[in-house]
């Protein structure tokens, strides 16, 4: 158990170094030079960047000098914003794209689990094909769409009530996550839903369920006791990817309802080529999702008796 | 003993046909149409696909009205939009009309797109005028926006507004400003609806008129046509949304069976080879998994350098294929190691077939189902991909059009000309939702197992 933990996280590690390495080769490749920009430098503030960083010495020697300021957690200063580290960005700014990662995927599994045990229940009838028709939409509308008119309806309801509801953009009060966790959640709630569904029906067909039936188990208990929780494990494998792809694709919605995340923050910086917070982020985000991974998979043990966690 | 002479015997004529119970024997893939054709969504979904590369690659031939040309007199039009326009005279410089009764603010001529001239008498107490315009009506309790004119003396009482004027109604506003230039709260507002007009001149230009000398001032010309009407910089958005296709659809079908192909070749490299070299190559594959996608496409993005003019279709391809090929890579090593322990291989391997000839025959055709399968369900999110990129302006670069730039471009325009958003949303909702369909289809015809399991 430990030792596969163990085991884990140093392939983690592993991993986070490849990230790492991919991500310095792919910015060195970035024509021009990281300091040239609009802004004017005095010379000392340039040779005391190239010094930093190496930049005047071979590629290798800045690639060891990247990984040994990596290995200490120093991420650099923004070449944009001057004095700031790009620690203190990540510091200001994940915890905002985080929170709303976590309230979307509460959003999504709850919703999607369900939406999905609903639609196994009442398989072709009515409800199934209400939810699967939403799920459809919610499949192949693009998030921009979806963000764009989920703000102007919460404008519109706003309006027609009188007082605000919901707000419309901005942060800082649990009102103000609502709409973009559930817009950011929407699809992965609706790919749960079909997950949870498919999930489900196979469960109802399989013998445990026709067993607990003809020794007169109530139908209630049927589905708590043994259909949502055998059904639940598939989901609950999928959620790890599930999170990655929810922390990494919140760039629209923190743009359309102005949310000062860090998924704005690196756009911001990739328009405006801010080397270190671009690695910085970049890695650190990849660091966020190896770990996350590795979390949901050491919780899926527990969760599941049928999963040893010997290495 | 009879002798038993050859011409007793005579030759069946034929094959005498016995009874026989069986059904005609049916291939893999034959049998996998036969399922697909049952599927009533994967059909449509798969007539719907049809129609799509109809629309990218026969469409221009129907309609080749060029995507970059602007028609500046029908700029942000509708679909079905009035596309008439009355030919009026020259445009002549005009400095107020004297001697009209001033009743505040009014029209001094009929409001047109070639000027709207506004004449107003002096506001209480004002020591000079700002004139605004918009496009909802607007109080002082409201900020106006941005002043087209403003006078610091009460001498000039008239004001020609020939500003991008579209056909229309729109709001024009005066407010009375102060001794030192500040506004005042005293404002008059009247609605202007503008009617389109063009000049002799201009009609015959533009080849809206074949011949000048039969027209004459008041008649009407029908403006170009635009079937689903035009964009903020009056660009035919039917001609844009077939090249956004010709981009969209290249993208979102180059991208993933290149990546595919690449994941086939790795993978079932790995799974044939087995051992050390499967495990290695494997571990590259969950590397390169880890690598937070969008970032990293974005990252390559900047990486590749788009240069002025190129549209950044090709490094958006390349990033998508060298980040998206392991999970092709994983499934099909897992399907080559599973039909290598098969009853049929050993078969063949006893018959003599040598190494290629079990890989060409035996191993890819075993895994073909499954491909397709991925490709068909890589192709939507390749889309989406591509739309979310460009939408964030991290993708296809102006002026190439593409779905997602134009939704981009439509989504700021979104409450007054909601149609430049719509389009291009609809099509890239009905591409994914018809790849996403046909795949479940393909995915059910191919599997043999999901026949009953829904």
């Amino acid at each position: 158990m430990l030792l596969y933990i163990l085991k884990r996280v140093f392939q983690g590690f592993i991993t986070v170094w490849f990230i790492a390495t991919a991500t310095f080769f792919a910015m060195h490749n970035v024509p021009g030079d990281p300091l040239t920009n609009d802004r004017a430098m005095t010379e000392t503030t340039r040779a005391n960047l190239e010094a930093k960083y190496g930049l005047d010495e071979p590629v290798s020697t800045q690639y060891l000098i990247f990984l040994r300021n990596l290995a200490r957690g120093d991420f650099g200063i923004s070449f944009v914003q001057e004095n700031r580290e790009v620690n203190d960005i990540i510091r200001e700014h994940f915890p905002v794209s985080a929170i709303l990662g976590v309230l979307s995927v509460v959003f999504a599994a709850t919703g999607g689990v369900l939406f999905g045990a609903l639609t196994a229940l009442y398989r072709n009838r009515l409800p199934d094909y209400l939810i699967m028709f939403l799920v459809i939409l919610g499949i192949s509308v693009p998030s921009f769409v979806v963000a764009a008119l989920s703000q102007l309806s919460l404008v519109s309801l706003n309006t027609l009530l009188g007082f605000t509801v919901l707000p419309v953009a901005g942060w800082g009060t649990v009102m103000h996550m609502l709409m973009p966790a559930l817009v950011l959640g929407l699809s992965t709630m609706a790919y749960l839903t079909r997950l949870m569904r498919s999930s489900m029906l196979e469960v109802t067909s399989s013998d445990y369920v026709r067993t607990a039936k003809s020794k007169g188990v109530p139908p209630t208990r049927i589905f708590t006791r043994h259909q949502l929780r055998n059904a639940i494990l598939p989901v609950v494998t999928v959620l790890g990817p599930a999170i990655a792809a929810i922390t990494t694709g919140g760039f629209v919605v923190e743009l359309v309802f102005a949310i000062p995340g860090l998924g704005r923050y690196f756009v911001e910086a990739v328009q405006q080529l801010d080397y270190t917070v671009i690695m910085g982020t970049t890695v650190f985000y990849g660091a966020f999702l190896v770990f996350m991974v590795i979390l949901v998979d050491v919780v899926y043990g527990f969760v599941d008796p049928r999963v040893s966690l010997d290495a | 003993m009879n002798e038993i002479s050859a011409s007793s015997f005579e030759p069946l004529s034929g094959q005498q046909q016995s009874q026989v119970i069986a059904r005609p024997s049916l291939s893999y893939w034959q049998d996998a149409w036969n399922r697909l054709q049952t599927n009533k969504r994967a059909l449509v979904s798969l007539y719907i696909v049809i129609g799509l590369l109809l629309f990218t690659l026969v469409g221009p031939l129907i309609w080749p009205v060029d995507p970059a040309m602007q028609d500046i007199d029908q700029i942000s039009q509708p679909p079905g939009a009035d596309r008439t326009a009355i030919i009026v005279p020259d445009y002549e410089p005009w400095f107020g009309t004297p001697g009209r009764p001033d009743s505040g603010l009014q029209l001094a001529e009929k409001a047109t797109s070639q000027a709207v001239r506004l004449q107003w008498e002096i506001l209480d107490g004002a020591s000079g005028h700002r004139v605004y315009r918009n496009l909802f009506p607007i109080g002082p309790e409201l900020s106006y926006g941005i002043p087209i004119a403003e006078f610091l003396n009460n001498d000039t009482l008239y004001f020609e507004d020939r500003l991008d004027l579209q056909p229309g109604r729109f709001y024009y506003v005066v407010v009375a400003l102060d001794g030192r230039g500040l506004i005042t709260d005293r404002y008059q507002s009247i609605p202007v609806d503008i009617e389109r007009v063009t000049t002799l001149v201009e009609a015959s230009e533009r080849g809206l008129i074949e011949n000048a000398d039969s027209m004459e001032i008041g008649d009407e010309v029908a403006l170009a046509l635009h079937p689903l009407g035009t964009d903020y910089l009056g660009r035919d958005l039917l001609a844009r949304l077939m090249a956004g296709a010709r981009v969209s659809l290249f993208i979102g079908i180059g991208a993933p069976f290149l990546f595919v192909l690449f994941g086939v070749v790795y993978g079932s490299f790995a799974g044939f080879m087995g051992g050390r070299v499967d495990q290695f190559m494997m571990r590259f594959a969950d590397f390169v998994v880890a690598l937070p996608f969008l970032l990293f496409m974005i990252l390559f993005k900047i990486a590749f350098g788009i240069g002025p003019g190129e549209s950044g279709v090709f490094p958006m391809m390349v990033a998508m294929v060298v980040l998206l090929w392991p999970a092709t890579a994983r499934l099909v090593r897992g399907q080559i190691l599973q039909i290598r322990e098969q009853g049929f291989i050993s078969a063949a391997q006893l018959l003599g077939a040598s190494t290629p000839y079990l890989i060409m025959r035996h191993m890819i055709p075993n895994t073909l189902g499954v491909v397709l399968v991925t490709v068909t369900f890589a192709i939507p999110s390749a889309i989406f991909t591509e739309a979310f990129l460009s939408f964030i302006g991290m993708g296809v670069a102006p002026p190439t059009p593409s779905w997602g730039s134009m939704s981009n471009e439509g989504i700021k325009t979104m409450l007054t000309t909601p149609h430049e958003l719509f389009f291009p949303a609809l099509f890239i909702s009905a591409t994914v939702l018809a790849f996403n369909l046909l795949g479940d289809g393909l995915r059910d015809a191919l599997d043999a197992r999901m026949r009953s399991a829904e």
